[in-house]
């Protein structure tokens, strides 16, 4: 195999022909299609944005492109090509020479990839120098500049440092680099930004983008946040249910989405909910100040006025002290200072000093709907226990109310025996709504609830959320980062950084100028559908050389 | 599964589709599935329940039924000829199976039971009794459990039920240890957090949040112990504080008749004979380990298959 030269990188070039891909994953004894015959054509110097909903194939596209597939999975048809090279004729031998130099590979959590044992330097060379394309030295020096575009602090020691040592969104580009570091020809992004707060995606985003565009290096980009790809991408595909569904350079498909099912994707960042005033306070969080072991205050004299069937939006990036909020309220972590006052009565402060009727009344809800129900029980159990636990139902009636709530959460009795594990992300979160909504609460938290899933599901949790609201004057207290998500459901909202709160009001009041800087930040941050909309903001925030002040 | 709604529906959403299977079903996919040498020590370990259950059937003679002649050769009246006293050696080995494996048996589960709730207790707690009870087991942990319990038995005295107890104990330490470990992961998952929230007992909590999740391991961990325990209870009555004459047992056998090994040059049946039991042990114990490895492999999580 003759070795190209770097001076051959034309931009323009065909580089990826995958034709009539179709891959199969081999589950309960039977093999089952994942990609039915999807074509792809990628040239060189281009980013392709590969959007759809979770299951409609992305990664297992993504992957295959690098020649690749996951245990259990099996390329049964098409043929991939790359630079001229057929990738299935190779050997497993042969593509691994090009895994790694030519091809490489940027995974969704960085933190869960790298190895924690070995200094960040050493394992992004580590493919360059045993791919024989740079000595150890150069292949250092290399890294070193690219940790310098890529915007690192202290780029020449930062390398030095272990995993552990550094922010997730500088793992992120600490990965990117590696993936940089031998020239590839093609970079496979998965879904790079999805586990990082907005504030943090913003400058990932914009240093991933720079790197790509500076060498020239073709890029897939996976992800199901439209706003991303939209400001990454130069064409869009978009997947479902393993098959093509529209393919379309980025602007023309933003502006004008032909398929009914594009142009449901577009819809789900239009809901929105009017917001309405109240001043019947069921909870109050008042004067809290707590710390996990007593020597960092987490939570600085903060107070938060929750009104009766509203929805109050606590938003803040990771770190902000949201969560613990969150443990307070629960008397998860009994606070330092201050109360919880429930319907004008102050709560106990520990959590097994309460009453079961106190610990009926607030329910939550968690991001990770996975690890919140347990693996082993059914959905019966799930939504049963509650019933049965405050309520005292059994036998026929206990019955009726579990298919009554599997009826309100729109699923139906053929879910009760299944498994967590036989459900999708979006039907165990309704799982879970359920379960909050069997113990009959007046507050529910919602701790990030849906910004573990895709945009179509997120848009069906929230619809669901907001209807309950209405039948049942429910109330929601919502912690999230994700500011179309406020828009579309909350009626108040309170920002939080650094564990205080900066600012509580209705949502038209914060949503207006002029904001504190911290607002201003956090807002500016959330990706727009317009395709300009990041070179605009880098280009705002130069002149007025605001940046995020945490460092990420 | 070409599906072209264009609309969004809760229930439509793509998930993993599981065929559902009764528990007999289930077992046998399994089974079949399942390598050679499981499936050898599957059919070892059920001929040893065969012959531990229906001992009395099984056996010609009766446990201590005393013949004229000691040390008899091999013949179709004694199979494995007759030992020191003049009882059937096989008739013997039979009944070794049955009361070996049973007190093996109950010793493991009493051990489990120890250390298993101990060991969810203190994860769960991760205050003074977790401390308490780890301190303690370091210290229990630190003595060379075969000299301990020698010197626990001549204390208490050996009889079966105290056996019993002081190998139960000596070995939860090893149970507690693990227990608390896999359950360390359990404890910290959202549900456990939720249940809590919800104002669930402790026991409750143990029972239906814990223990199915960490069942996997500690079933495993069963296999391997039961053999030590097994083992460790072959080496006491090797050394004459275990199980207690007339009452058979296979660590015994070997010591009473551990003297024809030395007559190997003149008559090679006889001196087979105290390797009779040693080889019943070793069997049993191989069979148990090739099962316990095939449950560990598959339970894992360790997937190779393309």
């Amino acid at each position: 195999m003759a070795k190209k030269q770097h001076g051959e990188r034309n931009k323009g070039d065909l580089l990826l022909d995958m034709r009539d891909i179709r891959i199969e994953g081999f589950s309960d004894e039977k093999w089952h299609p994942i990609i039915k015959g999807v074509d792809l054509k990628l040239h060189r110097g281009e980013v392709m944005g590969l959007i759809g909903e979770s299951g409609a194939g992305k990664s297992t596209l993504g992957k295959a492109a690098m020649g690749y597939t996951q245990p259990g999975c099996r390329i049964t048809g098409g043929s991939i090509l790359f630079d001229g090279i057929d990738l299935r004729a190779l050997s497993d031998r042969e593509l691994r020479r090009l895994n790694g130099s030519r091809m490489t590979y940027v995974a969704q959590s960085a933190a869960a990839s790298f190895n924690p044992a070995h200094r960040l330097i050493e394992q992004c060379v580590e493919a360059t120098v045993d791919h024989g394309l740079k000595p150890d030295s150069d292949a250092k020096a290399d890294v070193r500049k690219l940790f310098r575009s890529l915007q690192l602090p202290d780029p020449d020691n930062i390398g030095q440092r272990y995993p552990h040592q550094v922010s997730g969104g500088q793992l992120q580009r600490a990965m990117t680099a590696m993936a940089m570091s031998p020239r590839p020809d093609l970079i496979i992004f998965d879904e790079p930004t999805t586990a990082l707060d907005v504030t943090t995606q913003v400058e990932v985003l914009s240093a991933m983008r720079d790197i790509v565009q500076q060498f020239n290096t073709a890029a897939i980009y996976i992800t199901h946040d439209l706003a991303v790809v939209a400001q990454m991408a130069d064409v869009i595909k978009v997947l479902r249910y393993g098959e093509t569904v529209e393919d379309a350079p980025a602007r023309e498909m933003l502006k004008h989405p032909k398929m009914p099912y594009t142009r449901s994707l577009w819809a789900v960042r239009s809901l929105e909910k009017p917001e309405e005033r109240s001043d019947d306070i069921v909870l109050r969080v008042n004067g809290v100040d707590a710390s996990y072991g007593g020597v960092v205050k987490v939570l600085q004299d903060v107070t938060i006025d929750v009104p009766r069937g509203s929805t109050v939006a606590v938003v803040g990036e990771s770190g902000s002290g949201k969560s613990t909020t969150a443990r307070v309220i629960t008397g998860l972590l009994p606070p330092m200072k201050g109360n919880v006052l429930f319907n004008g009565e102050p709560l106990p402060l520990a959590l097994k000093d309460r009453n079961k009727d106190q610990l009926r009344r607030i329910q939550m809800i968690y991001q990770m709907a996975d690890t919140a129900m347990n693996p082993r029980h059914t959905v019966r159990d799930i939504i049963g226990r509650p019933l049965e636990f405050y309520l005292g139902l059994s036998g026929k009636a206990l019955d009726a109310r579990i298919s009554e709530l599997l009826k309100m959460i729109e699923l139906d009795d053929s879910f009760m025996e299944r498994l967590p594990g036989e459900l999708s992300g979006g039907q165990k979160q309704r799982i879970c709504i359920a379960r909050a909504l069997a113990a009959e609460p007046e507050v529910i938290i919602c701790d990030e609830v849906t910004s573990a899933l895709d945009q179509i599901v997120q848009e069906g949790i929230l619809k669901l959320l907001l209807r309950l609201q209405n039948e049942f004057n429910i109330t929601y207290l919502f912690i999230t980062h994700d500011i179309a998500t406020v828009k579309a459901i909350s009626d108040q909202i309170v920002v939080m950084f650094q564990g205080k709160v900066v600012e509580q009001g209705m949502k038209s009041e914060i949503l207006e100028p002029p904001y504190p800087d911290y607002t201003q930040l956090l807002l500016s941050s959330v990706p727009e559908m317009d395709p300009d909309w990041l070179t605009h903001l880098l280009a705002e925030r130069e002149k007025t050389g605001a940046m995020s002040s945490s460092g990420n | 599964m070409s599906n072209d709604d264009q609309t969004y529906s809760a229930a439509g959403e793509v998930a993993m589709v599981v065929t559902r299977r009764t528990w007999a079903q289930r077992a046998w996919r399994e089974l079949k599935k399942a390598p050679i040498t499981a499936w050898f020590g599957l059919i070892v370990i059920a001929a040893y329940m065969f012959v531990a259950i229906f001992a009395p059937w099984v056996a010609p003679y009766s446990e201590s039924q005393v013949f004229d002649t000691p040390y008899a050769p091999w013949s179709s009246e004694f199979i494995f000829g007759t030992d020191q006293l003049g009882r059937d050696v096989w008739t013997r080995l039979v009944y070794g199976a049955r009361n070996t494996i049973g007190i093996a048996v109950a010793t493991t589960l009493l051990s489990f039971l120890i250390g298993g709730s101990l060991g969810v207790m203190a994860a769960i707690n991760r205050s003074w009794l977790d401390q308490g009870l780890s301190r303690f087991v370091d210290v229990l942990m630190a003595i060379p459990s075969l000299i301990f319990s020698l010197m626990l038995l001549s204390i208490f005295g050996s009889n079966v039920w105290n056996l019993i107890m002081i190998i139960a104990v000596l070995d939860s330490t090893r149970v507690f240890r693990l227990a608390r470990a896999v359950s360390l992961n359990v404890v910290v998952m959202d549900y456990v957090e939720a249940s809590r929230l919800r104002g669930e007992s402790l026991g409750w909590v143990m029972r239906n949040d814990i223990l199915p999740n960490i069942l996997p391991p500690l079933v495993a961990e069963f296999g391997l112990r039961f053999c030590f325990v097994f083992l460790t209870i072959a080496s006491l009555s090797f050394l004459g504080v275990g199980i207690q004459p007339p009452t058979a047992d296979w660590g015994s056998m070997v010591r009473e008749n551990a003297q024809l090994i030395s007559f190997a040059e003149y008559d090679m049946k006889a001196a087979m004979t105290p390797l009779l039991p040693a080889g019943a042990i070793a069997l049993l114990t191989v069979a148990v380990n090739f099962v316990v490895d095939w449950f560990l492999h598959k339970t894992s999580g360790i997937r190779d298959e393309k």
